[in-house]
């Protein structure tokens, strides 16, 4: 009953209620949330963990422009299935030079995380102007634009490497005044390909598999 | 006193607003809608984007996910919280024409954030797709709706703070929290930013936010449409007054942990992962005490559940709303998840709750509110009727193809034979989904024409009429307000 007496002293006071639903929801963010964004272990990179090259970030930009993270994963479970199915489970000291995170949510197509190196630039190439001249039953969309344009085609590369440089990314002030040389006669699509050919190189093999 | 009884004679009920807000949310649902039928139709015939990049799956799926969520959802709750604040608190909206910004502002930012999205703009959070000159200004224009909202609650004349309200100030409060903290970016350009969080805390703050969203805007938030609707067009209170203050807190504090369920085993440290499931079965007890006093509330009322097609769909929409609660925990449980994960049981799952929850229980408000704000009766009975039945087909059809597609999925991919080599390639088990596919896309077209049925039934409804202006009840304001 004496909860019920302290409940109408909220229900009748709008500042009250306000404060009541502000602290109550927050107890969980508090314990849940906040000791995880400032766990060190989830921010140190992998030993062999390099930060992306301007051509692997420009397509990792492309990546997430054209929403690939709609139907592809980057997240391989620790489970065996998946294991045998992708490569080495994912592990989050491999994803410190990722922002945003691109795990997804939905494999209409397959996992991504280790496809670096699984097949060749060419079909790569093939693979995005055309699925369905690689893959028959594939039900990818293609992306013909991506031939056409040029890697930085807004001339935003510095900007971009700056932002990361800031929040903590080691790429050095020479490493940014050389990037725009590195992509130049570059497309979208030679940097999507070089992005993808990066992805998951950290580990190759799991212990005891 | 007649002086005065002609002053506050002439004060009345922002109303316009509200008729403004719900001609939006119809706008945006078919338009959503449309773009998820699309969408669908993409997964069959691949070369239906015919080489435009705005068409491609990729561009269109977070403009469904924006049109329906924050163009349908969200006009729909700031509409009927407007009016229902205002009726429980016996006042007029305070300041009007922040009020009418809040509605443009919001429109605008879905509108302009939809057009981003075709362009290629977008964070890539889920949910949260819109970069960063659009985060400012839904933060903006949020503020703005949580000082009309709750300076009209300030203002009002009834002493106690009905039910409703406090649903929907749960609502304002927790996403104004969220997206501000889940938004946090340094931006390189006007139109691309980088997240403050790394890797998989970055996963962890947007489960957290992607996970409440749901929680509190596409739960909470229409539960507080429930709470006023429900009662109104039953014509029966509450059943139980109690057990909604125990449910509410409930509520608030436990789905805000639920968040680390959609990382099970990810790459994030495994407490956070058992304390999201732990949580997420602990919150099946206030979804299903609010569902009870839901049902407990119309469980009187049958004679008009047959003849008010209003209360049907309102009926339906509780019965859907436990059918989600019950499957969202089931799926938060780790060994269930390692079947569901990543399959199109999860999106089963989202439209279980976006249509046969959401989108229900607002089509039902629509048929109540909308000939009350015209003050005449509904154009047609008999297409809401026709509509209750194509939104039920359309809904149960997606939900069925969904687990179906959803649990094979789950299955093949997991399958080893009997050297412990996986059974079935990546090819094989997506070429299965194909007829799953045809099957949702012939829901998603029955819902669709369902809900055109509505825009043209309210349109009639509407059509040739202003909205009614409507004066606060003369009562003797109660004892210790402020008048």
């Amino acid at each position: 009953m004496s909860l019920l007496t302290l409940h109408k002293k909220l229900e009748r006071n709008s500042g009250l209620l306000i404060f009541g639903i502000l602290f109550v929801s927050s107890i969980g963010g508090l314990v849940q949330i906040i000791p995880s964004v400032f766990q060190e272990s989830l921010s140190t990179p992998a030993e062999n963990l390099a930060p992306y090259t301007p051509l692997q970030l420009l397509g990792r930009d492309v990546y997430i422009r054209e929403g690939c993270a709609a139907c592809h994963s980057q997240q391989i479970r620790s489970l065996l299935a998946e294991v045998k199915r992708y490569g080495p489970y994912s592990r989050a000291d491999e994803f410190v030079y990722d922002r945003p995170f691109l795990w997804g949510s939905k494999r209409t197509g397959p996992d991504l995380h280790r496809v670096g190196g699984k097949y060749s630039d060419t079909w790569h190439r093939v693979h995005l102007l055309d699925p369905r001249a690689v893959v028959p039953a594939s039900i990818m969309p293609a992306y013909p634009w991506l031939a056409d344009r040029a890697a930085d085609v807004d001339g935003s590369l510095e900007p971009r490497l700056r932002a990361l440089q800031r929040l903590g990314h080691p790429y050095s002030d020479d490493d940014i005044a050389a990037a725009a040389g590195t992509v130049e006669d570059m497309t979208e699509l030679d940097a999507l390909i070089a992005y993808l050919q990066s992805l998951g190189l950290t580990r190759t093999r799991v212990d005891g598999l | 006193m007649s002086a005065t009884a002609a002053a506050v004679r002439s004060v009345h009920y922002e109303d316009r607003i509200v008729t403004a807000f719900t001609a939006a949310a119809i706008f945006w649902s078919i338009l959503g809608m449309a773009a998820g039928v699309y969408v669908a139709a993409e997964l069959l015939w691949p070369t239906i984007d015919f080489g435009q990049s705005w068409l491609s799956f990729g561009r269109l799926r977070p403009l469904h996910t924006n049109a329906v969520i924050f163009g349908f959802g969200v006009s729909a709750l700031i509409g009927t919280s407007f009016y229902s604040v205002q009726r429980t608190s016996h006042v007029p909206l305070l300041a009007p024409r922040l009020a009418w910004f809040v509605f443009f502002g919001w429109q605008a930012t879905v509108l302009l954030g939809g057009l981003s999205l075709l362009a290629g703009v977008n964070a890539s959070k889920e949910y949260a797709e819109l970069e960063w000159p659009f985060d400012i200004a839904i933060a903006i224009v949020w503020i703005c709706y949580a000082v009309v909202f709750f300076g009209t609650l300030a203002r009002r004349k009834v002493e106690p703070i009905y039910i409703s309200n406090w649903f929907y100030g749960a609502l304002i409060i927790v996403v104004a929290m969220l997206h501000i903290v889940n938004s946090l970016a340094l931006p390189a350009t006007l139109t691309k930013s980088y997240s403050l969080f790394p890797g998989a805390q970055d996963a962890i703050v947007q489960w957290w936010y992607g996970h409440n969203a749901v929680g509190f805007l596409l739960t909470g938030g229409f539960l507080g449409m429930l709470y006023y609707f429900l009662p109104k067009q039953a014509e029966r209170p509450i059943w139980s007054y109690r057990l909604s203050i125990v449910a509410f807190w409930a509520f608030v504090y436990s789905y805000i942990w639920a968040g680390p369920h959609h990382l099970h085993y990810n790459a994030v440290p495994e407490w956070v992962q058992t304390l999201g499931m732990v949580m997420s079965l602990i919150l099946l007890a206030p979804s299903w005490a609010t569902m009870i006093n839901g049902v407990m509330t119309v469980s009187g009322a049958h004679r008009r559940l047959r003849s008010d097609p209003a209360l049907k769909f309102i009926v339906l929409a509780l019965a859907f709303y436990g059918l989600a609660t019950f499957e969202g925990p089931m799926m938060a449980i780790r060994s269930v998840n390692v079947l569901s994960h990543f399959t199109e049981w999860t999106i089963g799952h989202v439209h279980s709750g976006a249509l046969g929850w959401n989108a229900l229980i607002t089509f039902g408000t629509f048929y109540y509110l909308v000939p009350k704000l015209a003050g005449r009766p509904l154009h047609s009975a008999a297409m809401a009727n026709a509509h209750f039945w194509l939104a039920l087909a359309g809904v149960l059809l997606y939900v069925v193809a969904m687990w179906g597609a959803g649990v094979s999925q789950g299955l093949l991919w997991l399958s080893l034979d009997e050297i412990g080599e996986v059974q079935y390639s990546f090819t094989d088990v997506m070429t299965a989904m194909a007829p799953y596919y045809a099957l949702r896309l012939l829901a998603g077209l029955l819902f669709l024409s369902g809900a055109a049925l509505m825009a043209v039934n309210l349109w009639r409804t509407f059509a040739g009429v202003q909205t009614v202006r409507v004066a606060p009840p003369l009562v003797r304001p109660l004892r210790g307000v402020a008048s």
